[in-house]
């Protein structure tokens, strides 16, 4: 469990995140979902240690990961796969390099067993054959998965994914959901979303925080979602035409 | 204000070198990496050292035959003069220069790079220092590296010296040989090796200083990696002279 609690972030005196608080729980696909610029990155990259909160505590299995000493810091770390939102591959190695780094780094796994659960991770965000690529030769949708498999290769306890489907056509977005949500059941693993795809919320929003200009603005589930009355929410959700007709009349 | 900056860029090099030399996560990763380093930054500079050292090795003895015109000085000093600007500036310094601008952008726009494109920080989510991954095999590669480039440079340089004093006539092939061989000081390689050791990790470490603390987009790489340069070469230019003093007088 991840609990943040009473998160502020500021820019040079302008507020991005103020009084956030949630529970991401375990072996549910907990979303983040709000506007383009409504501060969803930056409160994932706080609770990763890649920004530090102005005020507030985010507590991993109850302790607060902000104060926590660098040793500690990154052994919580190791057990982190994150999607960056702009894929964050290292360019100077191949998509399979790529997938096999943090094995080899923090696993005692053999070169055959790396390359099995390389070629499966590959294989399970549709990319297999690709191995040899390097990322300059991917598709923007490519790099994106590829990502997703280096996080998934090493079988993480946290998942933080930055929009894991946009750049992605809709068939592919929901194998990447669908994979997300069975990883995040099969192995318990505690998993952040974020995402404004409207799809996604639907189809595997266990446990749903709506963030506006920064707040706190309201929890549910997917279902909850399309009953809201609160209009922030509505305008969200019903931003598309297509929804729109699928609006119950109040 | 100026001062400030400068005591605030020196804290955090030494900051930063202190996380570049911290313990290893990995060895078996590292020693990859550091091979993959010497191959790039090492092997990579090759062609351009040897058509430097051989054109500059030209220049100079022509330069000392323009200038030894008087009859009381004999000709092999212009063998002598040579080698002696060869090993003792030109190959360690000049051309610990030329890397610094060629090898220096090079680690400051990849690391500049990988730091705006979030590569560093995903390094950092997985639990890796990145600082320690990316840096200290570039530091070590060019460390081991950098005096076989060196003493290749003033082979070439000897060698293009020899090939232009016979072929324009300045002196014999014979007492060109003879300058090169008298007055021999062994010392002196070591004090050329000496800085060429300590220019590789100056060159390396101070670009890659400016690439990791880059901040912002494409426009701030660039930036990053001319600064490199700048700073590289007036850090050589002053270390050079702090351990000519120390080593030579
Ligand atoms: N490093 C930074 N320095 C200054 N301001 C920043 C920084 N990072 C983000 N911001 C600001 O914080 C706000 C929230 O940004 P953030 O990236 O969290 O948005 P987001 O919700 O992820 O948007 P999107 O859906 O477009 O990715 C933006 O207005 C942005 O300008
Ligand atoms: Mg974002």
């Amino acid at each position: 469990m991840i609990e943040l609690k009473k998160i502020n972030k500021s820019f040079s005196e302008r507020q991005v995140v103020s009084d956030v608080s949630f529970i991401f729980h375990p072996g549910k696909c907990n979303l983040v979902i709000g506007e383009s610029g409504s501060g969803k990155t930056t409160l994932m990259k706080m609770m990763v240690g890649l920004l530090v909160p102005d005020s507030g505590e985010i507590l991993y299995e109850g302790e607060n990961f902000i104060s926590m000493d660098i040793k500690k810091k990154q052994e919580v770390r190791q057990q982190i796969g994150m999607l960056f939102q702009g894929g964050a591959l290292f360019d100077s190695m191949t998509v399979e390099e790529n997938v096999l780094f943090p094995m080899e780094m923090f696993t005692g796994m053999s070169k055959k067993e790396r390359i099995e659960r390389a070629n499966f991770c590959l294989s399970r965000v549709k990319l297999e054959g690709k191995n040899k690529l390097y990322p300059a030769e991917l598709s923007g949708g490519m790099k994106k998965r590829a990502a997703l498999a280096r996080a998934l290769s090493i079988n993480p306890k946290y998942l933080f994914c930055d929009e894991p489907n946009s750049g992605l056509d809709p068939k592919t977005s929901i194998v990447i959901d669908e994979l997300i949500r069975e990883v995040t059941q099969e192995f318990n693993i505690i998993t952040m979303v974020v995402t404004h795809d409207m799809n996604s919320v639907l189809g595997m929003g266990d446990n749903i925080l709506f963030i506006y200009k920064g707040q706190n603005w309201w929890q549910g589930n997917s279902s909850q979602v399309l009953k809201t009355e609160n209009k922030e929410l509505l305008d969200f959700v019903y931003a598309s035409e297509f929804l729109k007709k699928l609006k119950p009349e109040h | 204000m100026k001062n400030f900056r400068f005591f605030y860029h020196f804290g955090r090099y030494c900051l930063l070198l202190g996380r570049v030399f911290s313990r290893p996560e990995k060895l078996s990763v590292y020693t990859r990496q550091i091979f993959r380093e010497i191959d790039a930054l090492g092997i990579g500079s090759l062609g351009l050292i040897s058509i430097i050292s051989v054109f500059m090795g030209g220049v100079i003895t022509i330069q000392s035959a323009y200038n030894f015109t008087s009859p009381l000085i004999p000709l092999y000093a212009i063998g002598l003069g040579t080698r002696e600007s060869i090993v003792l500036e030109f190959s360690p310094t000049i051309v610990s220069l030329i890397l610094a601008g060629k090898v220096g952008s090079n680690i400051a726009s990849e690391i500049g790079t990988m730091r705006i494109t979030e590569q560093i920080d995903a390094l950092e989510i997985m639990g890796v220092n990145s600082a320690g991954y990316l840096i200290l095999p570039k530091v070590i590669a060019a460390m081991l590296i950098n005096p076989f480039l060196i003493v290749i440079s003033m082979f070439l340089g000897i060698f293009g010296g020899y090939s232009m004093g016979v072929l324009s006539g300045a002196c014999t092939s014979y007492e060109f040989i003879y300058g090169v061989q008298s007055f021999f000081v062994p010392f002196n390689i070591v004090y050329s090796l000496t800085k060429t050791v300590v220019f590789a990790f100056i060159i390396t470490s101070v670009s890659a200083y400016h690439g990791y603390y880059t901040a912002g987009g494409a426009l701030e790489v660039g930036r990053a990696s001319t600064r490199s340069v700048v700073y590289n070469s007036v850090i050589i230019l002053v270390t050079n002279l702090i351990i000519t003093k120390l080593m030579l007088v």
